[in-house]
């Protein structure tokens, strides 16, 4: 290492010369707010191992292939409903016969998908409304929010079971659903904070350099918005696999053959009597999925210090 | 106050016309001809005439909203396509099983966040309080239909104390919340409700109890030497309202959110009943069904507001 | 003064130019006035409104600091922000250097924005949390089209300027500044368009006295270097006569005096004046008097009273008083450099002390 200290490369010994001295002088350690809340989240291990849980429950879904003993849609009327363990069949079968394993895997695939692309989506959707209802003020602030209170009119599980239900099954269908469900109360969160942003005295000292409304948003408003946004955002991922496995236990999620959490709890629930603790298996898998995204989703709140 | 309520009140009227809107394009969402959509498939071609002159569905939408708003405000939903009875007697029917079990379930969930979160927050750290912290993450994280089916699968398949599903061998005409062989059949559907909300409430017991015992004016108290008992209940008096306001909304979501449990438990109950409207694509029964519930959600948070505004003195404005 | 610094100095902006010549004032505001509606009722209409800034006219002279005085609410704020087009106003026009702002012909928005910026009154939240404050301040010349590099490269020449070295400082974020580090900040960004006016709200009023003396010499400094004009608000007497070339004292939203700073001290002509610069002499033991001069809170501004608003905490009010609101103009006839809005300095205005004799205690 000495070695390279050494020889430093022309440029940089060029810049040393040409420069005060001053410049010379190591500059304070400083950290912005995202280093300050990556150092905060450094050392809370609890949240870091349930980060560590949702990578390798992501990385099993996106592995299913390469780690799957069986292919998921392989049916066999010889082994239908075996117990946990028995042959390769760890987690038994299902009433077709197919690896209950492998399809956990591969619903893993679904259930993220569900858990994540409808909160991203409404983040987007949400956001955008939210930041430009409580930028903006006055009547398109009155117009878009009375708008998305006509929304939390309904309880969330019923929003979805209304759109879905009258949508029809299906992972599009599915997806909309989710979004428009989860949208209102983003647009909420992004509107407060953006409403809370707008009074502060340098957005007025940005609007007297003669800076336009689009960079205002985007230099001083978004910066602001962003980290309670995206405290509230992670939030609703496991809301979200949760209301999405609830709509394919309904069977308004994904279309049978596709191995999927719920529609799997909904089809084994046939058979209870005799596998009961195969039948729980696809639970476990939402179960510890959703503590993960919930706890993760508590210790990033206590890092970014976002009020609840 | 009187100023307060008289807004909250007006406020409602656009909140329920938005609610109206949107289940009445519930219609337009489904796939297919509304029309076809709103009868059973074997329908004669002068049903659909009929039908389309009643609904004015040959009329501009805006129209078809209004003539659909009439309807639907004097009572009359129409008619469910399976069994061709009035929606609005099935809906009422569904719901007097569905309120007995929420109301049951979230009081259940606030004696015992109240009592737990209490009990924990005297010992910061101590055993109870981890089981608080456990209760409140696993009723935040479980699906409740797979709790529910869990439920059964302990109780009914592997100790058979109680029956997995149903409302009693005599149906729901004569469930009787007085007799066990009855009653019994209600134990799990409302254990699966309570889990969710118990979750949430806990959470929040916990941590407003927390931020309370750290206000000053408490710490005053306790170094007066008043006991944590005392303060604790001198902290729950003063988030009464609060308290009030978490009731009302959580009430409101079981009631509305009562699908998937009803549907493990084949509890008749408004979410059963949207559950058999999902099955058999029973549009009109679906989109009455969630009409009435959400307008309940909509009146429950009126009440609860306006019983706030009366419990809170610190309420004024809007 | 770092003469060096100067001479290594980025090239800023170029101050906008003196389009009126030296006689011509640098600000003429007339008629301002802004009313902030009170909602309420069923259907949350207008109910009742504050008047924050009723009907002030007044010049600011080329070079001069013309200091505002006012008890907490007056709408000296407003005012500020009425001049700097943050706020719209509901009547009141506006020459800046001769130029009608916001007309065809006259001055655009962003090009007083140019010539006239504002230090903030909060300034806890004047910076942006989430920017270091090289940023904060690169932001308004990129904002007039300047690359990147040579606006931080200006903003770093200013912050030295203010006394903050930015190796230490720029990259930090306003959390990790004091108090008057983060004002220092806020002086920086308010010069970083070289602007010819500044409006400094409350500019020190947060500060310590230590560092409130640090700040009023440096923005002296910065007068002379950057050839600047100032509008300085405060409430406290002893900065403003200190800095100021003339006063301006508001009583809710109304201007009650205007003039040369020496005269408005030695010989204050409105009673709200002469009892504002009594309350000054309570500091001073040696001036202390028993009864507070000025007694009662300030009225209502939703409801202010009639003709002359500052009568209910008058001693001298008279029915004149109630019946007539005063005209701002030059006492006793003398010249116009002072003005009062007071019926007891008019001749012939009907009160009984509107003789020459001087009300002074
Ligand atoms: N956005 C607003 N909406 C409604 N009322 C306002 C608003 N801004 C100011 N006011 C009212 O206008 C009046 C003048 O306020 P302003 O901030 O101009 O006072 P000020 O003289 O700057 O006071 P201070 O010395 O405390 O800063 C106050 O009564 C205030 O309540
Ligand atoms: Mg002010």
């Amino acid at each position: 290492m000495s070695g390279a200290l050494v020889e430093a490369p022309p440029a940089a010994d060029a810049r040393a010369q040409g420069v005060p001295a001053r410049e010379a002088e190591p500059a304070t350690r400083v950290r912005g707010y995202w280093g300050n809340v990556w150092q905060r989240l450094r050392y809370d291990y609890a949240t870091l191992f349930f980060l560590f849980v949702i990578l390798l429950i992501v990385a099993s879904a996106v592995f299913a292939p390469l780690l799957s003993p069986f292919d998921p849609n392989k049916a066999s009327m010889a082994h239908r409903l075996k117990p946990l363990f028995y042959h390769d069949n760890i987690l038994g079968t299902d009433e077709q016969g197919r690896d209950i394993l492998s399809r956990i895997l591969y619903g893993g695939r679904t259930s993220l998908l569900m858990g994540i692309v409808p909160v991203v989506a409404a983040t987007f959707v949400g956001g955008l409304f939210g930041v430009v209802a409580g930028y903006a003020g006055g009547r398109l602030n009155t117009i878009i929010m009375r708008s998305m209170d006509v929304f939390f009119a309904f309880p969330s599980v019923l929003l979805a079971v209304a759109i879905s239900g009258s949508l029809g099954g299906g992972m599009v269908n599915q997806l909309i659903t989710l979004t428009v469900v989860l949208t209102p109360p983003l647009c909420r969160v992004a509107e407060t904070s953006a409403s809370q942003i707008r009074s502060m005295d340098f957005v007025d000292a940005a609007r007297a350099s003669g800076a336009s409304t689009v960079s205002i948003l985007l230099h001083h408003v978004l910066v602001n918005v962003v980290s309670p946004v995206l405290v509230y955002a992670s939030t609703l991922v496991s809301a979200s696999i949760l209301l999405a496995s609830g709509l394919s236990f309904l069977g308004l999620g994904v279309s049978p053959p596709t191995p999927d959490w719920g529609l799997m709890l909904s089809t084994l629930r046939e058979a209870i009597y005799v596998r009961p603790i195969v039948c729980a298996m696809p639970g476990v898998a939402i179960l510890l999925t959703s503590i993960a995204f919930n706890l993760v989703s508590d210790g990033l709140r206590q890092a970014m210090d976002v009020k609840a | 106050m009187w100023l307060y309520a008289a807004r909250r009140l007006l406020m409602t009227i656009p909140i329920g016309l938005g609610v109206t809107v949107i289940c009445f394009a519930l219609i337009y969402l489904a796939p297919g001809d509304p029309v076809q959509s709103l009868l059973p498939p074997d329908a004669t071609a002068k049903d659909v005439a009929e039908l389309k002159h009643a609904y004015g569905l040959d009329k501009p939408i805006p129209v078809q909203y209004l003539i659909w708003l009439g309807h639907a405000l004097t009572g009359n939903l129409g008619r469910s396509i399976q069994t061709n009875q009035p929606v609005l007697d099935e809906v009422t029917r569904a719901l007097a099983n569905t309120i007995p079990i929420a109301v049951i379930s979230v009081i259940l969930a606030f004696v015992i966040a109240l009592g737990l979160g209490i009990l924990a927050a005297t010992r910061v750290g101590g055993i109870l309080d981890r089981l608080a912290t456990g209760v409140a993450v696993l009723g935040i994280s479980v699906p409740q239909f797979w709790l529910g089916v869990i439920l059964v699968i302990a109780f009914a398949v592997e100790l058979g104390w109680l029956p997995a599903t149903g409302m009693g061998s005599s149906g729901s005409e004569h469930f009787s919340w007085f007799k066990w062989s009855e009653a019994k059949y209600a134990v799990m559907p409302i254990i699966a409700l309570t889990m969710t909300p118990l979750g949430i409430l806990m959470r929040t017991t916990r941590s407003s109890i927390a931020e309370m015992l750290a206000l000053d004016f408490i710490q005053t108290l306790r170094a007066k030497g008043l006991s944590n008992a005392a303060i604790v209940i001198h902290a729950i008096r003063n988030a009464l309202p609060q308290i009030l306001a978490m009731f009302g909304l959580q009430l409101g979501y079981l009631i509305g959110g009562s699908i998937l449990v009803e549907t493990v438990f084949t509890w008749p109950g408004t979410g059963f009943l949207l559950n058999k409207a999902i099955l058999t694509r029973d549009i009109p029964l679906l989109q009455g069904t969630i009409l009435v519930l959400a307008m309940a959600f909509v009146l429950i948070n009126l009440v609860v507001d306006l019983l706030q505004t009366a419990v809170d003195p610190r309420i004024k404005r809007a | 003064m770092n003469t060096e610094a100067q001479g290594a100095a980025a090239p800023m902006l170029d101050q906008p130019a003196d389009r009126g010549g030296r006689a011509q004032p640098m600000l003429i505001a007339q008629g301002l006035k802004r009313y902030f509606p009170i909602r309420g009722g069923l259907l949350n209409r207008r109910v009742a409104e504050v008047k924050a800034v009723d009907d002030v006219s007044f010049t600011v002279l080329k070079g001069e600091t013309l200091g505002v005085v006012g008890e907490s609410g007056c709408g000296k704020s407003t005012l500020a922000r009425l001049l700097m087009h943050l706020l719209v106003m509901d009547a009141g026009s506006l020459i800046f250097d001769g130029d009608p702002v916001g007309t065809e012909q006259g001055l655009s928005l962003r090009d007083l924005r140019r010539n006239l910026q504002m230090v903030f009154q909060d300034s806890y939240s004047s910076l942006n949390p989430r920017l270091p404050i090289e940023e904060s301040i690169a932001y308004s010349p990129r904002v007039h089209g300047m690359e990147r590099g040579q606006a931080k490269r200006i903003a770093r020449e200013l912050l030295q300027r203010v006394g903050l070295r930015p190796e230490y400082f720029g990259g930090r974020y306003p959390h990790e500044l004091s108090g008057g580090q983060k004002q220092r900040v806020n002086i920086a960004r308010a010069l970083a368009l070289n602007p010819r006016m500044l409006i400094l709200d409350e500019a020190v009023s947060a500060l310590d006295k230590s560092v409130e003396a640090q700040v009023l010499n440096l923005l002296g400094e910065l007068k002379r270097e950057f050839n600047l004009t100032y509008m300085f608000i405060s409430h406290d007497l002893h900065v403003v006569q200190y800095i100021s070339d003339r006063v301006m004292v508001m009583y809710l939203g109304q201007v009650v005096e205007f003039g040369p700073v020496d005269t408005i001290y030695a010989q204050p002509r409105h009673p709200y004046t002469a009892a504002l610069l009594e309350c000054r002499l309570v500091v001073d033991p040696a001036g202390r008097i028993d009864t507070p001069p000025l007694v009662g809170d300030p009225p209502n501004p939703i409801n202010p009273p009639s003709g002359c608003r500052f009568r209910t905490r008058c001693p001298h009010a008279e029915t004149v008083c109630e019946r007539t609101v005063p005209a701002l103009g030059a006492w006793n006839g003398n010249t116009a450099a002072h003005l009062v809005a007071c019926h007891m300095a008019h001749p012939g205005s009907g009160h009984s002390r509107a003789a020459p004799a001087p009300v002074v205690h």
